[in-house]
């Protein structure tokens, strides 16, 4: 495949069967890699599309400073088109993401600002708030509330599963700022009559404050419960073991929410399984394990190990 | 028939600290009454009248139960129900007007 430039790059990404992890022939999980994106995640498609949007209606001009809450993924597919296109850009952080997202945002010139630990991502986006008042020049996407977010998987993440599996009958993705399962699920809602929209929501032990899921209070104006079918929530503990299952059973190297979607795909697999259906179930590896090879996870000698390696730790 | 159930912090001041205890029953509703025989309150935080309380969350092997048939879903030997407190009260909840949710968001934390 050939393209004018790297961001023409975007989307596009494999779909791939998962023969071992399926739990039989006629319930099969496929697994969407987006960590096949320029910069690695899913988030280079939300990125690009909001971008583009804000230039096309003009709240984006030349030499204008992008602002962001971001917990790593989209900050760093933003600082990648950012750089290329010729803005500055400001990403609030919770202080507790991994050094990898730190050095990444670097590395493409994104400036950072850390918000305190307690609160995570409900945090970080309150202090990008107070910052978008005293800076009314920058212009913050906020992704949790831009329609460009989930316009970005109606039209290229949902058409694209669509197209390599007619077949499809679940579709399962974590959730986050919801734009994901938003924009597949109502695109694949339209097409594909009873399909089912799962979500994977992580749930954090007791000690870690960076919770970013509905139960804490955080909606992302995004949000529509009417699209989802059922929702799953997931501990770090299964996080962990499936992240390393997909690795030592499909070759998969994948960050860690993705064992949480893995998790989900199971559960609603195996209850199809049970109930004597055909499935065929995607869900998405929204980034590879790169950024997450500091905390040991995919080399500690056994699960138990890899979940306390990952205690206290932000992961989705 | 033994469920195993994971008790949130909050609610363990009802069952000496335990972080899981076991329980029995044919459904949700069930179960909550009979843990309530060796927990007892527990139930009274976890449903009002014949519904889930709003602010709490219970997932059956993960699966959020309000998806599923709410406290009437049925359990079988081995199951694993969850119960979450939902801290800041945005539990499962019916939509809202966006400009209400993003004022909360803005100015509840």
């Amino acid at each position: 495949m050939r393209y004018d430039n790297p961001l023409a790059a975007v989307g596009n990404t494999p779909l791939v069967r998962l023969a071992r992890l399926s739990p039989s022939d006629n319930v099969t999980l496929w697994a969407k890699l987006e960590d096949r994106n320029p910069t690695g995640s899913i988030k280079d498609r939300p990125a690009l599309h909001m971008i583009e949007q804000a230039e096309r209606d003009g709240t984006l001009t030349p030499g204008c400073t992008i602002l962001e809450p971001t917990s790593g993924n989209t900050g760093i597919s933003l600082a990648m088109a950012a750089k290329l296109k010729g803005y500055r850009i400001v990403c609030v952080m919770p202080e507790n993401t991994s050094q990898e997202r730190r050095e990444l945002l670097a590395m493409w010139g994104a400036q950072i600002i850390s918000s305190p630990a307690a609160g995570g991502s409900n945090t970080a986006v309150r202090v990008a708030k107070e910052l978008s008042a005293e800076h009314p020049d920058w212009v913050m996407l906020y992704q949790y509330g831009n329609p460009a977010n989930t316009a970005a998987h109606y039209a290229t993440t949902g058409p694209e599963i669509l197209a390599d599996l007619p077949t499809i009958t679940h579709f399962v993705a974590g959730l986050g700022t919801t734009g994901t399962l938003m924009g597949v699920g109502r695109y694949l809602r339209e097409k594909v009559p009873g399909v089912s929209i799962v979500a994977a929501e992580p749930r954090y032990d007791d000690v870690v404050y960076g919770l970013r899921n509905l139960d804490e209070g955080f909606v992302p104006e995004l949000y529509d419960e009417s699209v989802l079918t059922t929702r799953y929530s997931v501990g770090s503990q299964d996080a962990v073991r499936r992240t390393r299952e997909l690795l030592r059973e499909e070759g998969i190297f994948a960050g860690v929410s993705t064992g949480a979607a893995l998790h989900a795909a199971l559960g609603v697999a195996n209850k199809a399984l049970r109930a004597g259906e055909s499935a065929d179930v995607v869900f998405v590896v929204a980034d590879g394990g790169w950024k997450y090879l500091s905390t040991g996870i995919y080399t500690a000698p056994s699960t138990e190990a890899a979940i306390e390696a990952l205690h206290g730790q932000l992961w989705a | 028939m033994a469920i195993e159930v994971r008790i949130p912090t909050i609610l363990r001041t009802y069952t000496g600290d335990k972080k899981s205890v076991e329980g029995a029953g044919e459904t949700l509703a069930e179960l909550f009454t009979d843990l309530d025989t060796r927990y007892p309150g527990i139930r009274e935080r976890v449903v009002e009248g014949e519904e889930l309380r709003r602010f709490v969350n219970v997932y059956l092997n993960d699966e959020d139960v309000r998806f599923l048939e709410g406290i009437q879903t049925k359990l079988s030997d081995g199951d694993n129900v969850t119960i979450l407190p939902a801290v800041a009260g945005g539990a499962g909840a019916e939509p809202r007007p966006a400009g209400v949710v993003a004022g909360r968001r803005a100015g509840a934390r």
